[in-house]
């Protein structure tokens, strides 16, 4: 029996054949996540290829949260959370960067549509970039439209960027949440079940948004709906009880999967 | 037998009904009763003040003249003191107070931060004529000796820090009443950042915020909840009477120098009301309570307009 990493190896070979040069945007060895002294995952060994889709899957509890928030240091907010091995981003150790670069660099999208309810639609995509260094007024303009271009919301709402975001629908305002994390312009964005609060329209929506995206960035989405993994990633990775059992290409996982575990988890027999 | 039984239930029914109903018009009583305590305050201070407002008019609110042994009133040199004092002690409570609460609420350790809660709780329960006397023994002299001759050198240029440091006076009395509100502003204000959900931390956070710009973000979310704990800290300041009166040096002028004698609305009243000679001049002190009534009751629904508008908002969500 191959262990995950083998097969992930194995994997990478065979992408070596064809694309020449793999390029993996994160890599993570031996992390482990823990809180107040309980592992929420364990051991973790993946690589994440760029411009892809790479999405997480498994049943309630078994750490695919964890993992992702893992990646852009979201546990730092958690007390009593310690994150243990190491996560590279483009090869680089994640220690070595500076923790708001981190952030930056690796854009989170959340379960529940959070944008800034005291701030306008503009506002809420500019926060970031505000924050993080100012540009000028035409340069702002031009990357709010880029943004919520990218999110598939300009049409929707270029005529009321002025209106509170709060005004629009949920599934508008995640899209909204989105272009805010594409406007500081990162390289990976994370996706913690961006659709799970969301009607099957507005998911459908963002999913085809997901579909644009994997052209500029690395997504890492984790997803309780088995159908969005098969639809949007091109790679998937079971986890179970806090372990990475498999990690492959999504149309393996879910055809021919190695162990015996995902099998049973792809095909409904429990989770 | 099911005549019976329906006739049963029936009998349940209307007994329960006069029950619930006797214990409803009883609620209603009660709910009244605040209603009517309220209206007969008013009715009462109006109605007191007659004479008052007869013979002064709108002038009372506008004179500076009072003079009890020529039976000349007005309220102008209270309101200014009054509203003076408690503009001091926003300004300095308010930095102070946001600062203690972002602490609390954002940064704090939890061990540290049960035990400061509690002496902010602490704080809110020393009765004002401790304040007061703590103001004249230990903070009047203090002013008189260190703070006031240092902002004469520092900063004596300015009118508001020029004149005499005799130690009581509105500064002294700002500072005092800054002490008292900051309790206040500072546990509505924790409260009103702590109900900001994580979820918008998190959102800032990984669009790569620093701490700093995190806790930026969370005040702009939760300005109006400020607003409001500061307007209601302002109304605690304009009403507080017994810690003022022992501080504030109480004579009746309106000098440019903050280290002057002043008087409140509050401190008059409670000075000069057991020893009022005549109707009038008990009158003119009822519609000083009159005029104060009126603008802590101002402050206080403006206060609650804006917690109601933030909590609002929050809910929307």
């Amino acid at each position: 029996m191959e262990t995950a990493e083998e097969i992930t190896k194995e994997a990478a070979v065979i992408e070596t054949v064809s694309e020449e040069k793999v390029k993996y945007t994160v890599e993570t060895e031996g992390l482990t996540v823990s809180f107040k002294g309980r592992e929420a995952i364990n051991d973790i060994n993946i690589k994440i290829r760029a411009n892809t889709v790479t999405s997480i899957i498994g049943p309630s509890g078994c750490g695919k949260s964890t993992f992702l928030r893992s990646l852009n240091f979201m546990h730092d907010l958690t007390p009593g959370a310690k994150v243990k091995g190491t996560i590279k981003i483009h090869n680089k150790n994640i220690d070595e960067y500076d923790m708001t670069e981190v952030r930056r660099r690796v854009g989170m999208v959340f379960q529940k549509p959070n944008p800034f309810p005291t701030m306008n639609i503009y506002d809420n995509v500019v926060a970031g970039i505000i924050m993080n260094k100012g540009k000028k007024r035409n340069e702002l303009n031009e990357i709010v439209e880029q943004s919520l271009e990218l999110a598939g919301l300009w049409e929707e709402v270029k005529d009321r960027l002025k209106v509170s975001a709060m005004a629009l629908s949920g599934g508008q305002q995640q899209r909204l949440c989105i272009a805010r994390t594409l406007a500081v312009n990162p390289e990976i964005i994370l996706f913690d079940e961006p659709t799970s609060a969301l009607d099957p329209i507005s998911t459908s929506k963002i999913e085809e948004t997901l579909f644009h995206l994997k052209n500029k960035y690395t997504i890492v989405i984790v997803t309780h709906n088995m159908q969005q993994a098969a639809r949007v990633s091109d790679y998937t990775a079971y986890f179970f009880l806090g372990k990475l059992i498999e990690y492959a290409r999504t149309r393996t996982i879910f055809t021919s999967p190695r162990e015996k575990l995902t099998e049973d988890y792809v095909t409904g027999r429990f989770g | 037998m099911n005549k019976e039984i329906t006739v049963g239930i029936k009998e349940i029914k209307a007994r329960k009904k006069l029950s619930d109903l006797f214990f409803e018009n009883l609620t209603l009583v009660f709910a009244l009763m605040i209603i009517v305590l309220v209206v007969f305050i008013i009715y009462e201070m109006f109605m007191d003040s007659k004479l008052s407002r007869e013979i002064f008019g709108f002038g009372f609110i506008f004179s500076q003249d009072w003079n009890p042994v020529k039976d000349k009133f007005g309220a102008l040199t209270f309101v200014y003191g009054t509203l003076i004092s408690s503009i001091i002690a926003l300004a300095i409570s308010l930095p102070v107070s946001i600062g203690v609460a972002v602490y609390l609420s954002e940064l704090a350790a939890n061990v540290f931060k049960t035990a400061i809660s509690f002496l902010i709780e602490i704080l809110a329960a020393i009765p004002s004529i401790v304040y007061g006397f703590w103001g004249i023994f230990v903070l009047a002299p203090f002013m008189r000796t260190t703070v006031q001759p240092f902002l004469q050198s520092t900063l004596g240029f300015l009118p508001i820090f020029q004149g005499n440091a005799v130690g009581f006076g509105l500064l002294t009395a700002g500072i005092i009443l800054a002490i008292m509100v900051t309790p206040i502003i500072t546990a509505i204000t924790r409260d009103v950042l702590k109900a900001i959900p994580t979820s918008q931390r998190e959102a800032a956070y990984a669009l790569g915020a620093t701490k700093w710009e995190a806790i930026k973000m969370a005040l702009l979310n939760a300005k109006g909840g400020i607003l409001g704990a500061t307007v209601l800290g302002l109304g605690r300041a304009v009403g507080e009477t017994m810690a003022v009166t022992m501080v504030i040096g109480n004579k009746a002028q309106i000098k440019a120098s903050l280290f002057e004698p002043s008087y409140s609305m509050a401190s008059v009243i409670a000075n000069e009301f057991a020893e009022a000679s005549g109707g009038l001049h008990i009158s003119s002190l009822i519609e000083v309570g009159l005029i104060l009534f009126a603008v802590t009751f101002i402050i206080n629904s403006f206060a609650r307009l804006l917690i109601y508008s933030f909590t609002r908002k929050t809910e929307a969500k």
